[in-house]
């Protein structure tokens, strides 16, 4: 196990070094949500009712931006060759890779959105199912993310066709993700089954997606 | 201890690399592939260990302590190095160190070996080409593995290098190691036999 928590380390510590990815990422969120509103006009109202919508999408993007290079940077300099080759199942390397970008990237995002929630009229009954639901949700996102990186490993510039690959995927994470910050606003009643859906996805994901990432890796490295 | 691969067949889409190839390499005793370009020293030392299928063919250990696999028992070290240049020279042996099971004290060992030490609190992205090289290659002492797979382990190594990277396989030779390095220049190991691969036949010497 220690293999495993030595490469979830190694992985936080190169995010944040080098810093590139995820300020990429959580500059294209604060772009995106700086700009809507500026596009849509000052509806309160109006910004209030799609917010969730928008700060759940904008997050996705962001957090997509980052993925292509989940995989990449262990195959350009060689590394991910010894981590195929070790001793550590390749499920488990997988596993802590998209561990490593979950906590390195998506959930500084997922704290920033409350920030960017101001700049969308969100009210506070809003920002703690706002958060939850995207620290809850945020593992799907990372895992299934790590399927399409592994998959357009070799495709150059792979970025917008993980993006194309994986968007289906992540319909189910967006909607009930959308649908828990929603009915905190309009208390529909719809928050409980919502969040525990979204925790049913996100739970699956980290099971099923390493499998699927090892594979792909496996015949990437061909 | 002993690896012995029998009926090889290994296929790059439709082209048959190495067809029906037969070896064993003895601890103790360095085994040279050797080569034109193309002909698939690579692909040989990347099936074995294990990183490509082998169309057909077995691939095991003799005399290994419960039924380890070759993979489980190799260092393969191919083109590219293994180091994040974010990482100072230190971090990086010290992480594969640690993620191989080695002991604390091999990454002083093998930053000395391979004259790193001076350099260990520099980010390895500022090494020259040969320097990341030997961090590469320090990979190879800071966890102990019975083979050592060495995919041109010379290249771009002075020979001051050279000669430190031969002694140290010459010394995991002497510990009852194996080696098995894919090479066109001669490493200076010995004992040390050729497998000559050719077309797609090959044939051992």
């Amino acid at each position: 196990m220690s293999a495993f928590g030595e490469l979830l380390k190694r992985d936080v510590l190169i995010t944040w070094r080098e810093g590139g990815a995820v300020g990429t990422a959580l500059g294209f969120y604060v772009m995106v949500i700086t700009l809507l509103p500026l596009g849509i006009g000052p509806d309160l109202n109006l910004l209030q009712r799609i917010a969730p919508g928008l700060l759940w999408v904008a997050l996705l993007l962001a957090a997509l931006l980052s993925l292509g290079r989940l995989f990449e940077i262990d195959l350009e300099d060689g590394s991910l060759d010894v981590l195929v080759a070790s001793s550590l199942p390749l499920e488990a390397v997988a596993v802590a890779k998209c561990l490593a970008h979950w906590l390195s990237t998506a959930v500084p995002l997922a704290l920033l959105a409350p920030v960017l929630g101001l700049l969308l009229n969100l009210p506070l009954d809003a920002y703690g199912p706002l958060v939850l639901s995207m620290l809850i949700g945020t593992p799907a996102v990372s895992f299934i993310g790590g399927i399409g990186a592994a998959l357009t490993l070799r495709a150059r510039r792979g970025g917008v066709l993980l993006a194309l690959l994986m968007l289906p995927l992540f319909v189910p994470t967006l909607i009930f993700g959308i649908e828990t910050v929603s009915s905190a606003i309009v208390d529909s009643g719809a928050f409980g089954p919502s969040i525990l859906i979204l925790s049913a996805i996100s739970l699956a994901s980290v099971v099923l997606a390493p499998v699927a990432i090892a594979a792909a890796l496996r015949l990437q490295v061909q | 201890m002993k690896l012995v691969a029998e009926g090889l067949v290994l296929t790059r889409g439709s082209r048959v690399l190495v067809s029906g190839l037969s070896f064993a390499a003895d601890a103790g005793c360095a085994l040279l592939v050797t080569g034109p370009n193309g002909v698939g020293k690579t692909t040989l030392l990347r099936a074995l260990a294990g990183l490509f299928q082998a169309t057909a063919g077995t691939i095991r250990l003799e005399g290994a302590a419960d039924e380890r696999s070759v993979a489980d028992e190799s260092h393969y070290f191919g083109h590219l190095n293994a180091v994040k240049s974010s990482l100072t020279v230190e971090e990086n042996a010290a992480f594969w160190c640690r993620y191989l099971g080695g002991r604390r004290e091999q990454v002083t060992t093998a930053l000395e070996t391979f004259g790193l030490m001076a350099l260990r609190d520099i980010p390895a992205g500022y090494l020259s080409a040969g320097q990341k090289r030997r961090l590469g290659l320090a990979r190879m002492l800071v966890a102990e593995r019975s083979i050592w797979l060495l995919d041109e382990p010379a290249t771009s190594l002075d020979v001051a290098s050279q000669a430190v990277l031969a002694a140290a396989a010459n010394t995991h030779l002497a510990g009852g190691g194996l080696v098995i390095a894919a090479t066109h220049a001669p490493l200076g190991l010995t004992p040390a036999r050729e497998l000559a691969l050719a077309g797609s036949g090959a044939r051992a010497a």
